[in-house]
C-alpha cells in the first residue's frame, strides 16, 4: 500500500483553557513530494495543525497518519524533521555538531556523521562555517543550519513553522529559493506554515487557506506555476493572479471574523 | 534570542589577543591592588596609632601587626633551628588542599546528583528541598565529630573524613544552582528533542546539562572557596595537626606572643582558596561555550 504522506481525517482540537476550538473537522491529504503551505490569520490554528502532525499536540478528535503510521509512531520512528520559527540552535555546539545532533541520537557512528554533515553543509551552502558557533552567524545562516539539521537524517517529511518569519525580506526571498532547491534535491514532502501570501504562492504546489474561530480550512488553491521556480516566477502574471485569489479567500474570511469579534465585544 | 550579527566571511570573532601584553596588564593590576591594600592597612594603623583612637578597637602591633612583619614572618623559622614558617605552612596547605579537593569533588557530584533528582520530580523537590536548606543551618562544627567517628569506624583516612565535612558545605550551592540551571533549558530546545523522540536521559545530557553549565559553574566557584573553609574547620574538632586548621588553632593559642604567625597562616589559607577558585574559573573557560552576551 502506497501511503499518503499525511492523512488527516475529522481532526478537532479543543484547548482545555477557555474551551477554545483551535481546529474543527479538518480533512486533508498530502501526497508524497508535495510542498503544501498552511496560511491564515493568527489564531486560525495553522501552527496547531502542524504540531498535531508532529505529535507535539494531542488531538481532541479525529485521526492523523504520517506515511501510513499514526502521528505518534511517526515521531517515535523519526519520520519527520522539524524547523521552528526560530533556529533553536544549541549555543554550545558548533554548526557541524548542531547538524549532527539528530544523527547522534539515531546512533550513527562518528565517521558516518561527519560524512553526512559534510553533505548537509554543502546543501545549505555553509562550507567554511562548520566550526563556528551559532552566535557567530546571521539570522539567515542560523536558519540554514536548522534546515540542514532537520534534513540531516533524511526524513520523508519536513515540517516548517514560519521558519523565515523573523528574517528580513531579502534574506527571506533568498532562502525561499534555496529551500525549493533543497526540496527538489531531497524529494521530501514539505508542510510549511506561513502568513505571507507571496511566500506561500512562490513555494507551494498547494496552499491550504485557513480561517479562525474555529480553525477550519477555508479553501485549497492549486499553485500551477511551472517548476522549477526562479526569481522571475514572482513577476509572472499567473503569480499575481494566484496571490490575489489567496488574498480574497483570506480577506473574505477575515472580514467575517472581524465582524463576529466586534459582535462579541 | 540570538543576536543578529551578519557575518558574510568566515572571520574568527574572538580575535587572538596579544597575550603577553594582556598578561603584563593583569600582573600590573594585581600589583596595584596589593599595593593599595597594603597602603590601606598601614594607613589605618598609622592613623589610629598616631591619634590614639580606640574605636572600634585599639590598634597596636598585637591587634594589627605591620604587614612587613607578617610577610617576613613567613621566612622566619617556627623555632630555633627549624625550616622557615612558609615551608611548614605550604606542607600544611598541601594537606588541607587534598581534603578540600576531595570535599569539592564529592560535594559537586553529590550536589549535581541531588539537584538533577529534585529537578525531575516536583514531589521530591517539595518534600526534600526544605531539608536540604535546613542542613545548611547546622553548624559544621556540630556534625564534624560524628563524621570523624563514623569515617574512622569504616577505615577512611583522616583527610577523607575531613573532605566529607567539607563536602557538607560545598554540595548546597551546587544543588540549588543545578535545579535552576536544568530548569533554564530553552523550552523550544526541549521541544526539538521531543521531535526526535529523545529519552529523558538523552534530553538531560544533550540539552539540560549543557544549558545548566553557566549556573553550575557559578555554584562551583562558591563551592571552591567553601571547600577550603570547610576543610580547615573540619580539621578543628578532629584535632588534626597536619593541616592549616591545626596551624590556625595552634597559632591562635600563642597569638599574644606571635601575632604575625597567625596572620601569615591566614594569608596562606586565603591563597589556597584563591587557587581553588582560579582552577574553577579556568575550567569554566575551557568547558562553557555560550554566546558572549549570555555569559553569566
Amino acid at each position: 500500500m502506497s501511503a499518503a504522506a499525511v492523512t488527516i481525517a475529522g481532526l478537532t482540537k479543543t484547548f482545555q483553557k477557555g474551551g477554545t476550538t483551535a481546529l474543527q473537522e479538518i480533512d486533508l491529504e498530502l501526497q508524497p513530494g508535495e510542498f503544501v503551505s498552511l496560511i491564515g490569520p493568527s489564531g486560525c490554528g495553522k501552527s496547531t495543525l502542524l504540531r498535531v502532525i508532529a505529535d507535539l499536540v494531542e488531538p481532541t478528535g479525529g485521526t492523523v497518519h504520517v506515511g501510513g503510521k499514526t502521528a505518534h509512531q511517526a515521531r517515535v520512528d523519526r519520520d519527520y524533521g522539524m524547523v521552528f520559527q526560530e533556529a533553536v540552535l544549541y549555543d554550545w555546539r558548533t554548526v557541524a555538531k548542531n547538524i549532527a545532533l539528530p544523527l547522534e541520537l539515531a546512533g550513527w557512528n562518528r565517521r558516518r556523521r561527519a560524512e553526512r554533515v559534510g553533505e548537509m553543509v554543502d546543501l545549505v551552502e555553509l562550507s567554511g562555517f562548520e566550526n563556528h558557533h551559532p552566535w557567530e552567524l546571521s539570522g539567515g545562516m542560523q536558519m540554514r543550519v536548522a534546515i540542514a539539521r532537520a534534513l540531516s537524517f533524511d526524513p520523508k517529511l519536513l515540517l516548517m513553522d514560519e521558519p523565515f518569519g523573523a528574517l528580513d525580506e531579502m534574506t527571506r526571498e533568498r532562502l525561499n529559493l534555496e529551500l525549493l532547491r533543497i526540496w527538489e534535491a531531497s524529494g521530501s514532502t514539505v508542510v510549511f506554515v506561513t502568513h505571507s501570501i507571496t511566500e506561500a504562492v512562490f513555494l507551494s504546489t498547494r496552499v491550504v487557506v485557513m480561517s479562525p474561530r474555529p480553525g477550519r480550512i477555508a479553501g485549497i488553491v492549486e499553485i500551477d506555476l511551472p517548476q522549477p521556480r526562479s526569481v522571475d516566477t514572482r513577476e509572472e502574471p499567473r503569480f499575481f493572479e494566484l496571490a490575489t485569489e489567496l488574498r480574497e479567500l483570506l480577506r473574505g474570511r477575515a472580514v467575517k471574523a472581524a465582524r463576529v469579534e466586534e459582535g462579541v465585544h | 534570542m540570538h543576536a543578529e550579527v551578519a557575518i558574510e566571511q568566515p572571520t574568527p570573532v574572538r580575535k587572538e589577543r596579544d597575550w603577553p601584553a594582556a598578561l603584563l596588564k593583569r600582573l600590573l593590576l594585581t600589583a596595584l591592588v596589593l599595593a593599595a591594600l597594603w597602603a590601606i592597612w598601614e594607613g589605618y594603623r598609622w592613623l589610629w596609632m598616631r591619634t590614639g583612637w580606640t574605636r572600634p578597637f585599639v590598634v597596636d602591633d598585637l591587634t594589627m601587626p605591620p604587614l612587613s612583619d607578617i610577610v617576613s614572618r613567613l621566612w622566619e623559622p617556627l623555632a630555633e633551628g627549624q625550616p622557615p614558617l612558609i615551608r611548614d605552612l605550604l606542607d600544611k596547605a598541601a594537606f588541607t588542599a587534598r581534603e578540600a579537593a576531595f570535599g569539592f569533588a564529592l560535594g559537586a557530584v553529590a550536589g549535581f546528583a541531588i539537584g538533577a533528582v529534585l529537578h525531575h520530580s516536583r514531589l521530591l523537590r517539595r518534600g526534600f528541598l526544605p531539608y536540604v536548606v535546613a542542613s545548611q543551618t547546622i553548624p559544621i562544627l556540630a556534625i564534624a565529630p560524628m563524621v570523624v567517628i563514623w569515617g574512622g569506624s569504616v577505615g577512611l583516612p583522616v583527610w577523607a573524613r575531613v573532605g566529607i565535612i567539607s563536602a557538607f558545605l560545598t554540595f548546597f550551592p551546587v544543588t540549588i544552582n543545578t535545579i535552576k540551571g536544568l530548569d533554564s533549558a530553552d523550552p523550544r530546545a526541549l521541544e526539538l528533542m521531543r521531535t526526535y523522540a529523545a529519552s529523558p536521559w538523552t534530553v538531560l545530557w544533550k540539552v539540560k546539562f549543557p544549558a545548566s553549565l553557566p549556573f553550575t559553574f557559578a555554584a562551583l566557584k562558591i563551592a571552591a572557596t567553601a571547600s577550603v573553609v570547610g576543610a580547615i574547620i573540619g580539621e578543628l574538632p578532629s584535632s588534626i595537626q597536619d593541616g592549616l586548621g591545626g596551624a590556625i588553632l595552634n597559632f591562635n593559642q600563642y597569638y599574644s606572643l606571635d601575632p604575625a604567625a597567625l596572620w601569615a597562616t591566614n594569608i596562606v589559607a586565603a591563597a589556597l582558596g584563591i587557587a581553588f577558585f582560579a582552577v574553577v574559573v579556568l575550567a569554566e573557560r575551557l568547558v562553557v561555550k555560550t554566546a558572549p552576551e549570555h555569559v553569566a
